[in-house]
């Protein structure tokens, strides 16, 4: 059962392909490999945790996944384009369209309510503002905010504002979600309802990936990447996850039935 | 170009969302511009208002209106040496010089000739003497009652024509023509009232009494001769340079002026007085425009000065929209759009403020209401969008360039 799930992703080329990538860092006259010979498949819908020490590259690797920064040599396909080389404005657009943020200190504009901050990705590709109301106020309905749409980043407790950034990562309807550190500011229980958002986003299709270096966050990814010194150094699947999705497959078959 | 259209419109909309969520901060950084443009259409409104009313002034005297007036030099009055016009050189003028079709001598009486009293109620005035050519000379017609005519004048005939403003000052009830005032303590009849023609800079241009020009020589007395001043008219205004250079050699025969010696009177016409007072109005409105210039470049200095703090204080919120997909460009529009739109709404109420403070002025000095000229109004705004673009530059690029990571990480 589980091979004929891999064979059929096979055939799919991988959503996020990197090959040889390094990143070098000049401070003065020392300089050193932030990332280094760094090779990775990410597969549609994966729901990937990237762990590891601090300084062990995470940073670089999220930056460079997430067309913020360019690696120094490499290659780096998504959805089968290249965009190592490419100029800051068509980078900028691919960050538009292609990948949602997501990040520890939430980052939303602090002026603007709820719905505005949502809006704001969509100002980008030029959509009409009574397009991008329709638009945020489905993402804000999806994270559960729905009465929260007028209220300022600061009237939100964190784990709403957390959910404020993951409708605005979803809004332009990304090919990856990308989420630094997402729980690293909220208390426990916030943070199982973050997770359980995301289980659920990724039940519904979505490619996540989760930078973190909490082993209770990683372990409720379906993949773990292990990154030590700039290099890959684990890649395993998640056994419990599986089993789980495999139940919740067969809950959602028989209901069918 | 509908994309650049759609910027533009969303860089507006975050500008005015950003200058409403720092209201005070953004009046305070365009408080320069406020004062600039208040400035420049508060002094062009009351120059403008001051030029077109003195402009109106001399329209009414008409383009071929001459008028003489004896000239002594600062250097021969400080040697006691007083320059005169005489009824002579009238005389002269009148015989002599042709093309002319209405002269009139104008003599003040001064002294006790000032003092006009009716039942008991006593005012000084302005009281000229004058002939029946003065009406149509400088444009000022009875209301009611008639002007003093040649016979009046041939006969030294004790007849009055009043401005309006001496029948308030003398508290003259009922019919005022046919009454009998005091000048000078002689009885005079009061024959006419003259238009209302209010006041300019407070001065009530409506205070006088005019007599004929024989019965003030009359009452002014023999022991001196007095000073008077010619006003004339010409025919023909192409005329009026051959006519005033006929009167310059007549003056001077007449005063005994030596080849070297300047004139010890002036010769001026209505159109060149009109010019002197548009030179100085001119170069006034110039020499503020100038002060004001400066003012509003000072103004920019302190929007640039402002915004550069503000993209420093916004970092992170650039680097959060730049993740979002903002590109340069966008970074770009949307700071310097924000400096023009502050510069442009402090140039509207600086606007609304210099308007006012125009008005307020021209009331103060009894003005005609203050005209604001469209220029003005256009200058005024073409400059400050002008500033913000200039200011807003530096600050623009400064956000538009910085490092997305950089800026993400900025605390």
């Amino acid at each position: 059962m589980m091979s004929d799930i891999f064979q059929e992703k096979k055939v799919i080329a991988p959503i996020i392909s990197l090959k040889n990538i390094a990143r070098l860092y000049k401070m003065g006259n020392q300089a050193f490999y932030a990332l280094n010979n760094f090779n990775l498949d990410i597969q549609y819908n994966d729901f990937v945790a990237i762990t590891g020490q601090s300084g062990s590259g995470k940073s670089t690797l999220m930056n460079i996944l997430g067309c913020l920064d360019y690696p120094t040599s490499g290659e780096y396909k998504l959805k089968e384009r290249d965009v190592a080389k490419l100029d800051e404005t068509t980078l900028a657009g691919i960050r538009n369209l292609e990948i949602g943020f997501i990040f520890q200190s939430f980052n939303l504009l602090p002026r603007s309510s709820a719905l505005q901050n949502v809006m704001q990705p969509l100002i980008y590709r030029g959509m009409p503002i009574k397009e991008r109301r329709i638009k945020a106020e489905l993402a804000l309905t999806r994270v559960g905010l729905k009465d929260r749409i007028d209220h300022l980043p600061n009237q939100l407790s964190g784990g709403q504002r957390q959910r404020v950034a993951i409708a605005r990562a979803l809004v332009t309807e990304p090919a990856i979600l990308l989420a630094d550190e997402p729980t690293g500011n909220l208390d426990s229980a916030t943070t199982m309802e973050i997770m359980a958002l995301f289980d659920e986003l990724h039940q519904d299709g979505q490619t996540l990936i989760i930078v973190t270096h909490e082993q209770e966050i990683a372990d409720r990814c379906q993949r773990v990447i292990r990154l030590t010194d700039g290099c890959l150094v684990a890649d395993s699947l998640n056994p419990q996850i599986e089993q789980h999705y495999k139940e919740q497959q067969l809950i959602k078959e028989s209901a069918n039935v | 170009m509908s994309s650049v259209f759609f910027k533009v419109v969303e860089s507006t909309r975050s500008a005015a969302h950003s200058v409403r969520a720092h209201g005070f901060r953004s009046f305070l950084t365009t408080l320069g511009i406020i004062i600039g443009v208040a400035s420049v259409i508060a002094v062009v409104s009351v120059v403008q208002g001051l030029s077109s009313s003195i402009t109106s002034q001399f329209d009414d005297m008409g383009t071929n209106v001459v008028s003489i007036n004896a000239f002594t030099p600062l250097k021969e009055r400080l040697q006691g040496k007083v320059a005169k016009l005489t009824y002579r050189d009238f005389l002269e003028i009148q015989y002599k010089v042709p093309g002319i079709s209405h002269i009139t001598p104008t003599v003040a009486a001064t002294g006790p000739n000032g003092v006009v009293q009716y039942k008991g109620e006593s005012t000084a005035t302005r009281v000229v003497g004058t002939g029946s050519s003065y009406q149509s000379l400088y444009g000022v017609f009875p209301e009611t009652g008639r002007f003093f005519n040649i016979n009046d004048d041939k006969s030294r005939r004790r007849v009055a024509v009043l401005g309006d403003s001496i029948i308030d000052k003398l508290e003259i009830k009922g019919a005022v023509v046919g009454q009998y005032i005091m000048i000078g303590g002689e009885w005079f009849k009061v024959i006419g009232v003259l238009e209302k023609r209010g006041k300019l800079f407070g001065f009530d241009q409506d205070d006088f009494i005019l007599l004929p020009y024989t019965t003030t020589r009359a009452l002014l007395g023999g022991a001196e001769e007095p000073d008077i001043s010619i006003s004339l008219q010409v025919d023909n205004a192409n005329q009026l340079d051959s006519i005033k250079q006929h009167i310059q050699n007549l003056l001077r025969r007449n005063h005994n002026l030596s080849k070297e010696a300047a004139d010890d009177f002036k010769i001026s016409t209505a159109e060149q007085m009109l010019e002197t007072v548009n030179s100085i109005t001119s170069s006034t409105t110039m020499v503020l425009s100038g002060v004001v210039g400066i003012s509003l470049l000072v103004g920019g200095i302190g929007i640039m000065n402002i915004m550069l703090v503000s993209v420093t204080e916004r970092t992170r919120e650039i680097g959060i929209q730049k993740a979002l997909g903002a590109t340069r460009v966008d970074i770009l529009l949307q700071f310097l759009i924000e400096a023009v739109f502050l510069c442009l709404l402090g140039g509207l109420i600086g606007l609304a403020i210099g308007y006012g403070i125009g008005a307020l002025v021209s009331n103060l000095i009894d003005l005609p209401s203050a005209e604001v000229p469209m220029w003005a109004v256009m200058l005024s705004f073409g400059f400050s969008a002008g500033v913000g673009l200039l200011f807003g530059i530096i600050p623009a690029a400064k956000a538009a360039n910085l490092d997305p990571i950089d800026a993400l990480r900025y605390e």
